[in-house]
C-alpha cells in the first residue's frame, strides 16, 4: 500500500502515466479508424469489382440467353468461376432453382427464400421487384472458420427481347426473370486487412513505447532529478546544514526555484550566523571581561614581585636573566589579556559624523608600506557622493585595517590586487525599523520590556472584544506582524484598543483602514509621528509616515576584495568566531570577531563571499541614517 | 585624626595589596590596607592619608561609588584608581569622576612607583596650596581649555586641529625631566592611553595619557631640546602635539572644562 502510494505518488510517474495514457488513447483511436477506413476502401473496391464482374457475366450471357443456348451459358459460368478470387457464380430462376452454376453439382437445387442470396428481396411476403445497387451485396461466412465471402446478387429483369425470344421461355408479365449470384472470396482482402492490422498495432506499440521512453527520460531529467535534489536540499537544511548548495541548476522554473532556494539558504545561514555570533559575543564578552579581571590580579602579583626581585638582584646576573624571562613573559600575558579585553569591550561606539572614504584613506595610509612590500596593487573605487554616517571613526578604521592586513596576508608572497569599493544602497524601512518608543494620548509608555517579540520589547495595548478584556502585544518591528493576542481574537468582531494605564482609546475614528475599511489604531511615536494600522488585524495594513517619508533606509556599503587564497567553505562560517585562526602562531584569531563586534555595534552587517584560489570579498553595510534606532 | 599614614590601599585581592605595599614601603612610605570600601571609609574617618590607591571592581561598593562617597563627604584625598578590568572607559570615567590617576593591572614596579611618586607629590602640592603657602604657584589652564583628569589638556584651534599638552601641575609632580619621548606624526593617539613618555632624573619613566583621540599632525620638537619649556609655558609654547581629532564631540563630554577650576 505504502509502496504503491510511493510509486504513484511521484510527480514524474503521474506525468508519465498521464502522457502515456493519452498517447495510447490517441494512437489507439487513430489506428482503429485508420484500419477501418482502409478495410472499407478495400471492401468497396472489391464490391465495385464484384459488381462489374456480375454485370459482365450478365452482359456476356445476355445473347446466349436470348438464343436459349443453355450449354454455352453454363460453360461461360464455369469459365468465369475458375478465377481463384471467385467462389461461385450462379444463376437462379424466379422459383429459386439453380439453373447455372460454376459448381455443377448445385444445378437443379432449390434455394429456400430464406437463404442468404434470396433474403434481401424476399424478407417480406411480397418480394421486391427493384433492388438498389447498395443492397445487392452481402458478406457471409460459409463456415465459421473459413474466410468471408462477398456475394452480389444481380436481378435479371424481364425485357421485351426476352419474352419475344423464339424459345418463349418467359412470359411478358414477369418483372424479374431470375437472379445472377456471384460469390467472391474475401480471403485476400481479409489477409491484407489482417496484415494492416498487425502493422498498425506494431506501429502503435512502437509509438507508444517511444513516447513513453522519451517522456520518462525528460521527466527524469527535468523534473525527477531537480525535485529530488530540492527535496534532498530541504532535508539537509532541515537537518541544519545551511551550507548545502544545489548544483547544476537548469534555466527553467525548477532551476529558478533551486536558485531561490540556494539564495534563501544563504540568507538563512548569514542571519543565523549573525544571531549566533551576537549571542556568543555577548556571553563571550562577559566571560572575557571576567577572566581578564580575574587573571590581572594574580598577574599583578607575579609582575610586581618579579620586577621587584629584578631590582634587588642587580648583582646576580644569572638570576637577573631568569627574572627577566618571568617579567617578559608576564608582560606578554598582560598584552594577551589586554587583547581579550579590547575584544570583549562592550562599549557603545563613540559616534561622530564621518565620511567612510576618509576613514578608508586613513587606513590605507597606515598599511601602504605593507602593500608595497607585498607587491599588492591597490584599487580604489570610491563613490565620492556617499553621505557621512554616524559611526566610531577609530573602530571603523580598525575594521578596515584588519581587513586590509587580512587581505594582504591572504595574497602571501605573490602579490595581487586589493580592491576597495564604496557605494550607497537602499533597503525598504518596513521590516527593518524597530519601534522603540510609543505612548498613548496621555503620554503613558506603551513599550513592554517584559514581553518581547523577536527579542525586542513589544507594544502593549489593552484590547476589548465583545465584552472581553485582555492585552495584545504588537510586533515592535514596523511592517512585521508577529503580534501576540492575549485573548481569543475574532477577526470580524467589534474591537476597542486602549492604553493599559489610562484606558484612553487608541482607535482613530477619523480614518479607515485603506485595505479593509475597518477601524484603525493610531499610536504616537514621540518625535516621530504616528504609527497607524488596521485595528481588526484582518490585514497587514500598517503605516508610519515618519519612517515612510524618510524613504528606504540607506546604507553605505563597502566591499573589500582580495585576490588571495580564498577561504575554504568549511571555514567560512568560523571566520567570525573568536579565536579562529589559520595564521597559526602569528594570529590571535580575534581580528575578524572584533570587526564583527564593531559592525554589530554600529547596527551594520558584515558578510563574506569567497572562492578558494580566486579571492575573498568582505561586504560591510553601515546604516546611513540612524535616527530611528538612536532615539 | 591623630594618626598619619601615607597611603591607603583598597583592594579585595591580598596579593595586590601585598605587591603595592611592598613597593610603597621600599619607597619609604607608610602603608595601610583594607579589603573593601566600607572599611576604607571607616579608616579614613579615623586616619589621615596622603594618597589612596583604590581598585574599581570591589564587592558591595565599587571604586566609583567610593569616589562619589569621598566627594559627598568633601574628603579631598587624592585617589589613584586601578583595575584588572582595564578598559579605556574605566580609565576615562575614573579621571572624570575625580581620580588623579588610573593604572591598569598588572603593573611593573616602575609603573606603580612613578604613579605613587606623582600622587604623593600631587598630594603635598595640594596641601600646600590649601594652606595658602606661597612656595607653590600652580598655573591654572586657560579657561577655554579642557583637561583629562589633572594631567593633560587640549585646546581646539579654529582650523579644527587640536593642540594637546601637559598641565602645569602634572609637570610639577615630576622630578627634573631628562628626556621626552614623542610619537611620530601620523601615529594615532587614543584617549586615556599613554601618549608621551617622560624620563626624569630620579630614574623613573612617566606616561602621560592622551587627552583625546586623533592622528598626530605635528609634534613640538623644541621640547626635545629644551624640556624646561614644558614648565615655563605649559599651555602655549610648551604644547606637545597638534592632532586631528577623530572623536572630538564624544570625547569632550568626558573632559573637565578648565573654566570650572576658577570658581
Amino acid at each position: 500500500m505504502i509502496l504503491t502510494r510511493k510509486i504513484f505518488g511521484k510527480i514524474s510517474l503521474k506525468l508519465i502515466g498521464v502522457v502515456s495514457a493519452t498517447a495510447i488513447l490517441i494512437i489507439g483511436v487513430y489506428s482503429y479508424f485508420n484500419i477501418k477506413s482502409r478495410s472499407d476502401v478495400l471492401l468497396s473496391e472489391m464490391k465495385r469489382h464484384a459488381n462489374q464482374l456480375s454485370e459482365s457475366v450478365k452482359n456476356s450471357t445476355h445473347n446466349l440467353m436470348l438464343l436459349n443456348q443453355r450449354d454455352l451459358i453454363q460453360e461461360v459460368v464455369i469459365r468465369i468461376g475458375k478465377d481463384p478470387t471467385i467462389d461461385n457464380v450462379r444463376i437462379l430462376n424466379k422459383d429459386g432453382e439453380i439453373i447455372y452454376s460454376a459448381h455443377k453439382d448445385d444445378i437443379g437445387k432449390m434455394l429456400d427464400k430464406k437463404a442468404e442470396s434470396c433474403y434481401v428481396c424476399h424478407a417480406e411476403n411480397k418480394p421486391l421487384e427493384k433492388l438498389p445497387i447498395s443492397d445487392r451485396f452481402r458478406i457471409f461466412q460459409a463456415h465459421p472458420d473459413s474466410s468471408s465471402i462477398l456475394g452480389i446478387i444481380n436481378p435479371i429483369y424481364n425485357e421485351k427481347s426476352c419474352s419475344d425470344a423464339e424459345c418463349h421461355a418467359h412470359s411478358p408479365n414477369a418483372k424479374v426473370l431470375g437472379v445472377l449470384d456471384v460469390k467472391m472470396s474475401l480471403a485476400d482482402v481479409e489477409e491484407q486487412i489482417r496484415q494492416d492490422k498487425i502493422r498498425e498495432l506494431l506501429f502503435a506499440l512502437i509509438a507508444i513505447s517511444s513516447i513513453g521512453f522519451i517522456i520518462i527520460f525528460f521527466v527524469k531529467r527535468w523534473v525527477d532529478y531537480p525535485v529530488r535534489e530540492l527535496v534532498n536540499a530541504t532535508d539537509q537544511v532541515a537537518a541544519g546544514n545551511l551550507n548545502y548548495v544545489i548544483k547544476n541548476l537548469s534555466t527553467d522554473e525548477l532551476g529558478t526555484l533551486g536558485k531561490s532556494f540556494n539564495n534563501m539558504t544563504k540568507k538563512l545561514d548569514e542571519t543565523s550566523q549573525q544571531l549566533y555570533q551576537s549571542t556568543k559575543m555577548a556571553s563571550l564578552g562577559q566571560l572575557a571581561a571576567g577572566v581578564a579581571h580575574e587573571i590581572n590580579n594574580p598577574l599583578t602579583g607575579v609582575l610586581t614581585y618579579s620586577s621587584f626581585l629584578l631590582k634587588r638582584t642587580k648583582d646576580n646576573p644569572q638570576m637577573q636573566e631568569d627574572l627577566n624571562v618571568i617579567v617578559r613573559e608576564t608582560m606578554r600575558s598582560r598584552e594577551i589579556v589586554k587583547g581579550l579585553l579590547d575584544f570583549a569591550r562592550q562599549s557603545t561606539p563613540k559616534k561622530s559624523s564621518i565620511n567612510v572614504n576618509d576613514i578608508i584613506n586613513h587606513a590605507i595610509a597606515v598599511v601602504n608600506n605593507q602593500l608595497k612590500l607585498n607587491k599588492v596593487n591597490l584599487v580604489k573605487e570610491f563613490d565620492s557622493s556617499i553621505p557621512k554616517i554616524t559611526a566610531d571613526a577609530n573602530q571603523i578604521q580598525q575594521v578596515f585595517l584588519n581587513l586590509f592586513v587580512n587581505g594582504v596576508d591572504a595574497m602571501e608572497q605573490n602579490g595581487g590586487t586589493l580592491t576597495v569599493r564604496t557605494s550607497q544602497i537602499s533597503l525598504s524601512p518596513k521590516g527593518m525599523t524597530q519601534i522603540k518608543n510609543a505612548v498613548c494620548g496621555k503620554t503613558h509608555n506603551l513599550i513592554d520590556t517584559e514581553h518581547k517579540i523577536g527579542g525586542m520589547a513589544s507594544l502593549r495595548l489593552k484590547i476589548k472584544l465583545n465584552g472581553n478584556e485582555g492585552f495584545i502585544h504588537l510586533d515592535p518591528v514596523y511592517g512585521s506582524h508577529r503580534h501576540y493576542f492575549g485573548i481569543t481574537h475574532d477577526k470580524n468582531s467589534s474591537i476597542n484598543l486602549t492604553c493599559p494605564t489610562c484606558d484612553i482609546s487608541l482607535i482613530d475614528k477619523n480614518s479607515k483602514c485603506s485595505k479593509c475599511g475597518g477601524p484603525i489604531y493610531k499610536i504616537q511615536i514621540p518625535n516621530q509621528g504616528f504609527l497607524e494600522g488596521c485595528a481588526l488585524f484582518k490585514d497587514d495594513w500598517q503605516k508610519w509616515e515618519f519612517v515612510d517619508r524618510a524613504g528606504e533606509k540607506k546604507f553605505v556599503e563597502i566591499n573589500v576584495t582580495d585576490t588571495g587564497c580564498g577561504i575554504p567553505p568549511e571555514n567560512i562560517n568560523k571566520i567570525f568566531e573568536p579565536f579562529f585562526t589559520t595564521k597559526g602562531q602569528r594570529g590571535t584569531g580575534l581580528g575578524l570577531s572584533v570587526i564583527w563586534g564593531i559592525i554589530d555595534n554600529h547596527n551594520g552587517s558584515i558578510t563574506v563571499e569567497s572562492k578558494v584560489g580566486i579571492g575573498t570579498t568582505f561586504s560591510i553595510r553601515l546604516p546611513q541614517n540612524d535616527f530611528v534606532r538612536s532615539v | 585624626m591623630s594618626e598619619k599614614i601615607n597611603i591607603l590601599i583598597i583592594d579585595d585581592e591580598q596579593v595586590v595589596i601585598n605587591s603595592i605595599s611592598k613597593i610603597a614601603i621600599s619607597e619609604g612610605y607608610s602603608v595601610d590596607s583594607v579589603l573593601n570600601v566600607v572599611s576604607a571609609l571607616q579608616k579614613i574617618s579615623s586616619t589621615e592619608f596622603d594618597l589612596i590607591i583604590c581598585d574599581i571592581m570591589l564587592s558591595e561598593m565599587d571604586g566609583f561609588q567610593f569616589l562619589a562617597e569621598l566627594e559627598s563627604k568633601q574628603i579631598d584625598t587624592p585617589v589613584i584608581m586601578t583595575t584588572g578590568y582595564s578598559t579605556i572607559e574605566n580609565a576615562v570615567k575614573s579621571l572624570y569622576t575625580g581620580a588623579i590617576e588610573f593604572i591598569p593591572k598588572p603593573f611593573t614596579v616602575d609603573e606603580i612607583t612613578s604613579v605613587i611618586r606623582r600622587g604623593m607629590k600631587y598630594s603635598s602640592m595640594m596641601k600646600l596650596k590649601k594652606s595658602d603657602d606661597d612656595s607653590i604657584i600652580l598655573v591654572p589652564c586657560p579657561a577655554k581649555y579642557f583637561r583629562l583628569g589633572y594631567s593633560s589638556w587640549m585646546n581646539k584651534d579654529l582650523d579644527g586641529s587640536v593642540l594637546i599638552g601637559a598641565t602645569d601641575i602634572f609637570i610639577k609632580t615630576l622630578d627634573q625631566i631628562k628626556k621626552i619621548e614623542l610619537l611620530n606624526t601620523n601615529e594615532v593617539l587614543t584617549q586615556a592611553t599613554p601618549g608621551i613618555k617622560f624620563e626624569t632624573e630620579d630614574g623613573l619613566t612617566h606616561q602621560l595619557y592622551s587627552v583625546i583621540s586623533g592622528v598626530i599632525i605635528a609634534s613640538n620638537d623644541r621640547l626635545l631640546e629644551e624640556p624646561e619649556l614644558l614648565e615655563k609655558d605649559p599651555y602655549f609654547d610648551g604644547w606637545i602635539y597638534r592632532i586631528i581629532p577623530t572623536e572630538l564631540e564624544y570625547e569632550m563630554k568626558l573632559l573637565i572644562p578648565c573654566s570650572s577650576d576658577r570658581s
